[in-house]
């Protein structure tokens, strides 16, 4: 395997929102340039915490307590704000999960789409904008133009993704973080948009971490799989292994719970108790202990 | 008398607006529910799903159409003859944080339709009848006391059933009521509606965008676009073998947990075409 572009070693949190309950423990996750990943769990599992940690948007209310992420060789705890700044957003992009409130309603998407190219890679108005429609192509809007000139409550749901798509790859990042881009579109729409992404991510080598809870995404687009639960990685690795030839008993459990089209017999298998007060008890039993 | 227990035929619905004339969400949908049947409306955002289901409880005024309840006409019945059947026909809501009163405890959230509906003889009944259907729908005795915010999703969304279901109702309409559900919890609340439809006999109306869930709990399915029905038949031969090109589209779209690596580049020419108008 080259370099990772992105390594989380041993990474801790707690919310003290909650009395210094933890949220992450002890979280181990590694990211080759121009991979997915899949980091999947049900609510609560920390997979968002991962997320806001990565482009450094965490609460005031959480606190990372031990660990390192090291992305492209540098320590993303240690570095001085100044450098920070220049790497979230820059080097590391966001495709957010709702695309209404991601996008300024008072500003034309021209404007929001040129800000990093204007702002951060300092181009002139007319090359901004020239590289905006050329990004707005790429992520197949018809009429480029029309769509430059609009507020976002003019566009659909899609219209509005591929948009925020384009937003995250104008600056090419080395990785982007698509936090559930698609749970709120459509079907029709989401598999437009997964085709989208996965096209974009291998044309331009980009890394992407795909957070998401739903395993059907991540059997489609995802390299490999990390799966959550309770902030405790549960199981890890290719997409093959975890999906096809699951070795916890969670990981079943989490498949055999979802309903199938394909299989109306199968599905719809609750989690059993049992194998959830096991995680429970295996997951604490590791807290407090010094880090591996 | 037909055996069915909801029938609509022509249903249009037009929603008045700024634009004249209003805007028509449904253009002439024929429906039937039969005696404890399931029946599936799936359809993406727009095609009318939510508008038909609220159309069939007289939650919005039809344009045109008729719609009838066991055998009676209630297109145009005015509220009050209504009343009477309000409890007969109860709804599931799909965000119950938005749809149960975050001041009321779980008590009176359940035992205060009882009343309202005369189901309960007084108070005292209104509680043995909640306390008894506790136990059926998996909900703690110690909920009783709390008020929405203090349970779980799963706990939430199981009041909400609890509510519907103990006014002893013909029909249930669930409009999208495991969609914020993580899976093991919607698993949970699929099967305590499967249950609960058979063995208390209900009807349901299952309004849903997710096909894989509609074919886990649904005998019969209508698939909707753009405010007409496309597609209808039982589940099991509209999965095997889909009629309407659109239905195709929508099965082909859902990602299964398997890999299948040509699911990405498949129907590229369909999805051009839906694209397209």
């Amino acid at each position: 395997m080259t370099a990772p572009i992105l390594r989380i070693q041993h990474l801790s949190a707690v919310s003290d929102l909650e009395g210094g309950a933890p949220i992450l423990r002890r979280v181990n996750l590694e990211l080759a340039p121009g991979e997915a990943l899949g980091l999947v769990g049900e609510s609560g599992a920390g997979k968002s915490t991962i997320a806001k940690a990565l482009l450094g948007v965490l609460p005031r209310t959480v606190r990372l307590t031990e660990g390192e992420i090291t992305f492209d060789g540098k320590n993303l705890r240690t570095l001085p704000p100044k450098a920070l700044r220049q790497i979230f957003g820059d080097e590391i992009a966001l495709i957010p999960q709702d695309p209404l409130t991601a996008l300024n309603p008072g500003r034309r998407i021209e404007l929001q789409l040129t800000d990093g190219l204007r702002m951060r890679r300092k181009l002139p108005w007319r090359e901004a904008r020239a590289r905006a429609l050329q990004l707005l192509a790429e992520v197949h809007i018809n009429d480029p133009e029309r769509v430059m000139r609009a507020y976002p409550h003019q566009l659909s749901g899609g219209m509005r993704q591929r948009v925020l798509i384009a937003a995250a790859f104008a600056l090419e990042p080395k990785m982007i973080v698509a936090d559930e881009p698609t749970t709120a579109l459509d079907v029709t729409v989401q598999k437009q948009i997964l085709r989208l992404i996965r096209g974009l991510q291998e044309a331009h080598g980009t890394a992407v971490i795909f957070v998401t809870h739903d395993l059907g995404v991540v059997a489609q687009i995802c390299d490999r799989v990390t799966l959550l639960f309770s902030g405790a990685v549960i199981e890890s690795g290719s997409t093959e292994e975890v999906l096809g030839t699951p070795k916890h008993p969670y990981t079943r459990a989490l498949i055999a719970a979802g309903p199938r089209y394909d299989r109306p017999g199968a599905g719809l298998q609750p989690v059993p108790e049992a194998v959830i007060a096991q995680l429970r008890a295996d997951v604490a039993a590791t807290d407090g202990r010094p880090g591996a | 008398m037909s055996e069915d227990l909801i029938s609509a035929t022509g249903l249009e619905v037009t929603y008045r607006g700024q634009r004249a004339g209003g805007v028509k969400v449904l253009h002439g949908v024929d429906v039937r529910i039969g005696r404890h049947e399931t029946v599936g409306i799936v359809g993406e955002s727009g095609s009318g799903k939510t508008t038909l289901g609220r159309a069939l409880l007289r939650l919005v005024d039809v344009t045109a159409g008729t719609i009838t309840f066991d055998g009676q006409d209630i297109t145009h019945l005015p509220e009050v003859a209504m009343r009477p059947l309000r409890r007969r026909a109860q709804m599931i809501f799909q965000d119950p944080m938005a749809s149960l009163n975050p001041r009321h405890t779980v008590r009176r959230i359940l035992t205060e339709p009882l009343l309202f509906h005369r189901v309960a003889a007084d108070s005292a009944d209104a509680l043995r009848r909640v306390r008894q259907f506790f136990d059926r729908v998996g909900l703690p005795l110690a909920c009783l006391d709390r008020t929405p915010h203090e349970l779980s999703g799963g706990q939430r969304q199981r009041v909400g059933i609890a509510r519907a279901a103990l006014l002893e109702p013909d029909f249930v309409l669930a409009d999208e009521i495991v969609s914020g559900l993580d899976v093991s919890t919607q698993a949970q609340a699929l099967n305590l509606l499967k249950t609960l439809t058979r063995e208390l006999g209900l009807a349901m109306a299952f309004i849903s965008h997710d096909l894989s869930v509609i074919r886990a709990v649904c005998d019969r399915v209508y698939v909707m676009r753009n405010g007409l029905v496309v597609e209808e038949g039982r589940c099991e031969d509209v999965f095997s073998a889909p009629a309407n090109p659109y239905t195709r589209l929508l099965i082909d779209a859902i990602p299964l947990p398997e890999i299948d690596p040509g699911w990405l580049g498949r129907d590229r020419a369909e999805v051009a075409a839906a694209e397209a108008d």
